[in-house]
């Protein structure tokens, strides 16, 4: 079976590049229980798609003002404001990330646990350390905390759980940031603009790279 | 004429042409422009691209940042309507889940079908591709040649549009002078693959696709397509004066309001309505071709889905053209006394030696490409080049381990960001997060490149389709399909040698793969994830063991043709579409002249 990491990539991909690449028929690992299943048809299999849509639109938000705030903090820890563009929170990410965990689609249903018992996690952790919830923590103690999960690959048996909702957490984060116009602003997109001729690679491009 | 409901329609056509994609597409272009009157029923709503397409709209405006649902599994702007790998209220059933038998079905319930949102890569069968177990004794011959299809494949480029150029390479097929438009200017990442390539012993050339890079030649086209027939030129050339080249932004895949790629939609039907000939029906879900007391098709029954009525249509000629399929479902549905086993099955064979392409994808990263200077990369979407198969000599000498070849689709560069852009970059950024991560994310964007293999399957007893003996019906109470799938060593040892050519490739760029799967059969994708079926009700010489002649003209009901991917009887790697239309207007310009004659 192909991995979810997989599963996933391909089903961004397929939204965001080549038609081509196919969104693989994914399913959930495992039944996760959830802790509030969303209840809403979703936005059906005829959608309009020439308007612009808002958040909560077709089902409605369900993180709590507490859950936003510690998810605001959290997504500008991962995209911080730079000399570039503004902060995570400032595009519009915890919106995108409510939206995300309400969905009442298999991806969504099953990373909403991932991402509620993260959140849960980081209060606890953050108390034991610092005896606050997350959000309030100094900085320090907040980097600190993610040091110790931001790389699944290193983090022990204890952390693996919370190491998995950070990586989950960060591509969500990053996708809402670099799906938004500041995010492709940051990147220095700057198609999808129409066009008379299509130049392709500069010549002089190609000979400081060697492939002419 | 034009669209119609089942009340408003005639009482009788010349021809009853069941599905709107590209064979339906095609078979209503050819037998209109030619003056018959055709009744075209299609399963889902009337489409209309030039205002539904979402030209330009950006992920944000979407939810999810647009990306695949199970009720839009490609995307929130993938041009497909009411479809996907589900369809509601239409199941379909397979014989397991498993990775190596699963076989997954994607259809659309819209007017052009799946010529909507299609990738629109037209490239010709080659020689070899029509006589398959000629050259190494597996599979099936079709019983045409290159030769007999190459007028056709030439005339529906003209019609369509498609760049592209002319390499003469082994099975690679040239066109016409004047048939293809130029392909695209390639992007910095082509050039680099391209190198690596080349470098290896690959063949990079420019891509076939249905985009026009420059308008079509409206003087010169309708002539070569139609000589002999004003009118039809006519019609044609107002019509070709209508469509916009490509202004070089937006995804194909979303569909093209100002008709600058090929869709059934916004090519083959304008032009058809504009005869005067064609009745269109939408929500007319087809389920039984039916009989007269002479043993010839006297025309379908579907479901008005508007209604929940049943209706029939008569004609003297029908066509399945619903989707290889959807069209072998239909003749397994038309049960009768006469043809218990259903209807053009006297060979046992409709169902059988169902196909799909072998697939298998890689990517990685290039540390060549990254922090390259802002560059407008969107070009005509992609495929701008492509790997022809080049391993033809050592195949020959029976050195791969498999016998039929495959090309390379691949693609890089800037694209538009979106939701996956910076998602599972760990391998790159070893977990960061902060302002190195945003850091990293501008470095790796545009650095990452992902090769597709398209490899031919040869057909097998094992990979088919049945009326479920298990009963299970749609919504509209008609019996549904099970599937049975499995590959054979022919086709995970390509997809394995797919997976090592593309590490190759990669290492050769100075890059690193993400990752390679050298097990083949894990390296596969599962059957019909690819949306390439083909096969079910296969053309060949001999009505024992095939559904239809040459002509896609059924051995048993002379007046019943399948003109879709269902009479493939091989699926050569080169992507269906283009051969579908070629073989559907033959098939067409043989029913004109048998009707004619009286003959149908």
């Amino acid at each position: 079976m192909i991995d979810r990491r997989t599963t996933i990539k391909w089903m961004l991909a397929a939204s965001a590049a080549w038609p081509a690449w196919r969104t693989a028929v994914g399913q959930p690992r495992h039944g996760t229980a959830l802790l509030r299943p969303p209840a809403a048809p979703g936005y059906g299999t005829d959608p309009d798609l020439v308007t612009s849509h808002k958040r909560g639109e077709f089902w409605p938000l369900t993180l709590s003002a507490a859950q936003r705030r510690l998810a605001a903090v959290l997504s500008d820890l991962i995209i911080p404001a730079d000399e570039h563009s503004a902060s995570a929170s400032a595009v519009g990410v915890v919106d995108f990330i409510d939206e995300w965990v309400s969905a009442p689609y298999p991806v969504q249903q099953h990373d909403r646990p991932v991402v509620l018992d993260g959140f849960t996690w980081l209060d606890a952790e953050g108390a034991r350390r610092g005896g606050k919830g997350f959000a309030e923590l100094d900085t320090a103690t907040q980097t600190a905390m993610c040091d110790s999960i931001c790389d699944a690959t290193r983090a022990p048996a204890e952390r693996r759980e919370a190491a998995r909702f950070f990586a989950l957490y960060r591509d969500l984060t990053a996708a809402a940031f670099y799906s938004s116009p500041a995010g492709a602003r940051d990147l220095g997109y700057v198609g999808n603009v129409p066009l008379t001729s299509f130049e392709g690679a500069p010549p002089e491009l190609l000979k400081k790279l060697n492939l002419t | 004429m034009a669209f119609v409901t089942p009340k408003s329609q005639q009482r009788s056509y010349d021809v009853i042409v069941v599905g709107s994609g590209a064979a339906g597409g095609q078979t209503v272009y050819t037998l209109c422009m030619e003056g018959a009157r055709v009744l075209m029923l299609e399963a889902g709503r009337r489409y209309a691209p030039e205002t539904e397409t979402p030209m330009f709209q950006t992920p944000d405006q979407a939810p999810l940042g647009g990306v695949g649902t199970p009720q839009k599994p490609f995307g929130f702007y993938d041009a497909t309507v009411d479809g996907g790998w589900q369809v509601p209220g239409e199941p379909y059933v397979r014989t397991t889940e498993d990775h190596g038998g699963r076989f997954d079905w994607w259809r659309a319930r819209m007017l052009g079908g799946r010529t909507n949102h299609w990738g629109r890569i037209s490239l010709r069968n080659g020689p070899y591709d029509f006589k398959p177990k000629s050259r190494d004794g597996l599979g099936f011959d079709w019983p045409i040649n290159y030769e007999d299809v190459a007028p056709y494949y030439d005339k529906v480029e003209l019609l369509i549009g498609v760049y592209g150029s002319n390499e003469g390479l082994e099975n690679t097929p040239n066109s016409s002078p004047g048939c293809l438009l130029p392909p695209p200017k390639p992007i910095v990442s082509d050039y680099a693959i391209a190198k690596a390539a080349r470098h290896l012993g690959i063949p990079v050339i420019p891509g076939h696709r249905a985009v026009l890079t420059r308008a079509l030649d409206h003087r010169s086209n309708p002539k070569r397509i139609h000589p002999g027939n004003g009118r039809a030129q006519e019609i044609l050339a107002a019509d070709m004066q209508s469509r916009a080249p490509c202004l070089w932004a937006t995804p194909c895949g979303r569909g093209c309001s100002i008709r600058a790629n090929y869709q059934s939609t916004t090519v083959h039907l304008p032009p058809a309505l504009a005869t005067g000939k064609l009745d269109i029906t939408t929500d007319a879900m087809v389920y039984e071709v039916t009989l007269g007391a002479d043993g010839k098709a006297s025309g379908v029954s579907f479901v008005d889905r508007t209604t929940g009525r049943h209706e029939h249509a008569s004609a003297r000629v029908v066509v399945l053209a619903a989707s290889a399929c959807e069209s072998a479902r239909i003749l397994l549905n038309s049960k009768s006394a006469h043809f218990p086993d259903g209807l053009a099955n006297s060979s046992g064979k409709v169902g059988r030696y169902i196909m799909d392409t072998v697939g298998s994808d890689v990517w990685g990263q290039v540390p060549q490409l990254e922090s390259l200077p802002p560059l407008n990369e969107d070009g005509a979407d992609g495929h701008a080049y492509y790997m022809p198969w080049w391993l033809y000599q050592q195949q020959r000498a029976g050195k791969l381990g498999f016998a039929r070849g495959y090309h390379v689709e691949f693609s890089g560069g800037r694209r538009m960001p979106g939701p996956g852009t910076a998602a599972g970059l760990e391998w790159l950024t070893g977990g960061n997060y902060g302002a190195k991560f945003k850091q990293d994310v501008r470095r790796f964007y545009g650095s990452l490149v992902y090769f597709s293999g398209r490899g031919e399957m040869i057909p097998n007893e094992n990979s088919y389709c049945e009326i479920d003996p298990g009963g299970v019906k749609d919504r509209f109470g008609i019996p549904v399909l099970r599937f049975h799938w499995k590959f054979s060593e022919h086709e995970t040892r390509q997809a394995a040698h797919m997976q090592r050519t593309f590490g190759e490739i990669i290492e050769a760029m100075g890059g690193r793969p993400h990752r390679i799967e050298t097990d083949g059969a894990k390296a596969i994708l599962p059957g019909g994830l690819i949306i390439h079926e083909v096969g079910g009700a296969i053309m060949g010489a001999d009505p024992k063991v095939s559904v239809t002649n040459q002509w896609c003209q059924t051995w048993d009901v002379p007046n019943l043709f399948v003109t879709d991917g269902a009479v493939f009887p091989s699926n050569a790697d080169k992507n269906p579409t283009l051969t579908i239309m070629a073989v559907a207007w033959r098939a067409a310009d043989h029913i004109l002249e048998r009707l004619r004659r009286k003959e149908l």
